[in-house]
């Protein structure tokens, strides 16, 4: 069979999710995957404190994972792996999915399709590092792959650059298996990552954070030998005079996470500045009628159980598709407000109870959430403090709000109290 | 007054500890498990520990694993050797236990997943 109602691509939590949805909800569905099993990044996140919110359980990434799978699988749910999306093309009636896979290539049609398609590390060459190109600089992506997958070591010494989970995460885990993690520098003056994961992934361990600091060169010929330290001013730019070099044969690198929408974008979906993901509605239908986007293809998460609760809604709302005129209004980025989810809704769909996920722009204390109509204070919610790493999620009901599609929403930060 | 944060949950309260004496007194806290925290931390710190162990398997050289419960965070390294320690050659499922009572910490080295039981495709 080679037509579905609801075709989805990725398998990891976002996708799994969906498809389990989407299935429940009645609808025919295949997933396409390109790695040879489902799970995603979970099958290498081998560390506890996935599933806390969802399960109330500290589970490792392979057991969040394979909960799902195992559900995905007594549903009798098809699924393609070690297969590749060549190519996606809207017809008359839905979308054509033309791929590649060791049976040679084929083409599949569906009524509505999800891109779960999730995220890629920024890479060294997308933070302006100096210097020679020796092996020994990786992703801490690509250092957890050959630690938790292929069991092996990627480093005896090794500076990290950048704060982020999967570097903090990284640091232990490297720690714990005999590698010395001489710090972990960040260019930005507070940390990226979690707080729990300072804690308890560098104070344990006793690895030093070094903030407003960057690695500025790399030295070495075959391998790393040697990196460049500087301290930074407070718009990140290096300051003369204050190098230092540091002895390590391993670079690693969490600076960062990008959605990956490659597809999206060949499809004519508008993407969003703020998210780097898709601009969607509050059911996750981007701009493209038919198409729906969930998991860190998204927006990037910092808890896999939003990644998982955006592929359920996403996987419902493409099971339930059919085509019609869609009466939209945005939600704007007003002050202090880096990214938002959804970016707009649809005035004809069900606004009353529409889970909103937000970023501040930076660390405030004593502040409160507020939204405007058309300059009209109509919703306000207090926090004790807002920090970028840290994604906040609510449920705000909008059909209250008396909005058409001339409204203008704006959500923005205010500081309640100095 | 101590000042430490909780790790439970991803929430991540920064918790002010008081002694006095034998009592303690946490505040700072936005659940329970903040306090039982706070006091443990205090008194004898624990902590999980996530690994992998080699395996006979060309295609798939470890197995995650982890311990069923929290073990004193002293203990970590010393865990960490006897996890080093092993090969599996059995297919173990997700929650076999690898190490039985390990250490005799009263608690058990258990795998995190079914990869050696699936059937896999060819790795790339």
């Amino acid at each position: 069979m080679n037509n579905y109602d609801v075709i989805v691509i990725g398998g990891g939590p976002a996708g799994l999710a969906a498809a389990i949805q989407a299935k429940k909800d009645g609808a025919e569905v295949m997933l396409i995957e390109r790695e040879n099993r489902l799970g995603g990044i979970l099958k290498q996140c081998i560390h506890d404190g996935f599933g806390l919110v969802r399960f109330e359980e500290k589970l490792s990434g392979p057991e969040y994972a394979e909960r799902f799978i195992d559900e995905f699988n007594s549903l009798g749910i098809k699924a393609l792996t070690l297969t590749f999306v060549t190519k996606i093309a809207k017809t008359a009636d839905g979308f054509e999915i033309h791929i590649v896979n060791r049976k040679g290539t084929a083409v599949y049609n569906c009524n509505a399709l999800v891109l779960a398609t999730g995220c890629r590390e920024r890479t060294a060459k997308q933070v302006f590092i100096h210097g020679t190109r020796p092996s020994g600089v990786f992703t801490a992506g690509t250092a957890q792959h050959f630690t938790n997958l292929l069991g092996e070591l990627p480093a005896k010494k090794c500076v990290i650059l950048g704060s982020g989970d999967i570097g903090l995460i990284m640091a232990r885990r490297l720690t714990l298996e005999g590698c010395k993690v001489l710090g972990v520098y960040e260019a930005k003056p507070t940390p990226s990552g979690l707080t729990r994961n300072i804690h308890q992934c560098l104070n344990d361990y006793d690895i030093p954070l070094y903030l407003s600091h960057t690695v500025t060169r790399v030295f070495g010929d075959e391998r790393l030998e040697a990196v460049e330290i500087s301290q930074v001013d407070e718009k990140m730019r290096p300051i003369a005079g204050t190098q230092k070099t540091v002895e390590c044969d391993a670079l690693i690198l969490s600076v960062g996470l990008i959605p990956e929408n490659e597809l999206a974008e060949t499809l004519g979906v508008e993407m969003d500045s703020g998210t780097k993901g898709p601009v969607c509605d509050e059911k996750l239908m981007t701009t493209v009628d038919g198409i729906f986007s969930c998991g860190n293809a998204l927006h990037v998460n910092d808890l896999v159980d939003y990644v998982s609760e955006s592929g359920e809604t996403a996987g419902a709302a493409a099971a339930a598709y059919k085509k019609a005129k869609r009466r939209t209004v945005r939600l704007e980025r007003g002050n202090g407000i880096m990214s938002l989810v959804p970016q707009m809704l649809d005035l004809n769909g069900t606004t009353e109870a529409v889970t909103v996920y937000f970023r501040s722009s930076a660390v405030v204390n004593n502040c409160s959430l507020k939204i405007t109509v058309d300059g009209k204070d109509v919703f306000r919610k207090k926090y004790a403090f807002l920090r970028p790493p840290e994604m906040e999620r609510l449920v705000i009901d909008f059909s209250a709000f008396g909005l058409t599609p001339d409204s203008k929403i704006l959500f923005e930060t205010e500081v309640t109290e100095k | 007054m101590k000042e430490i944060v909780c790790i439970v949950c991803p929430n991540g309260c920064a918790l002010n500890v008081e002694q006095n004496g034998e009592t303690m007194t946490v505040s700072g806290n936005k659940c329970k498990r903040g306090e039982e925290f706070a006091v443990t931390e205090m008194t004898k710190p624990m902590r999980t520990i996530c690994s992998t162990v080699k395996t006979n398997r060309a295609d798939i050289p470890v197995l995650p694993v982890r311990v069923s419960a929290d073990i004193p965070k002293d203990k970590i390294f010393a865990v960490m050797n006897e996890i080093n320690g092993v090969t599996v050659t059995e297919p173990l499922r997700r929650g076999d236990i690898v190490i039985k009572n390990v250490l005799g910490l009263g608690v058990d080295v258990i795998a995190t997943s079914d990869v050696l039981s699936i059937n896999q495709g060819e790795m790339i």
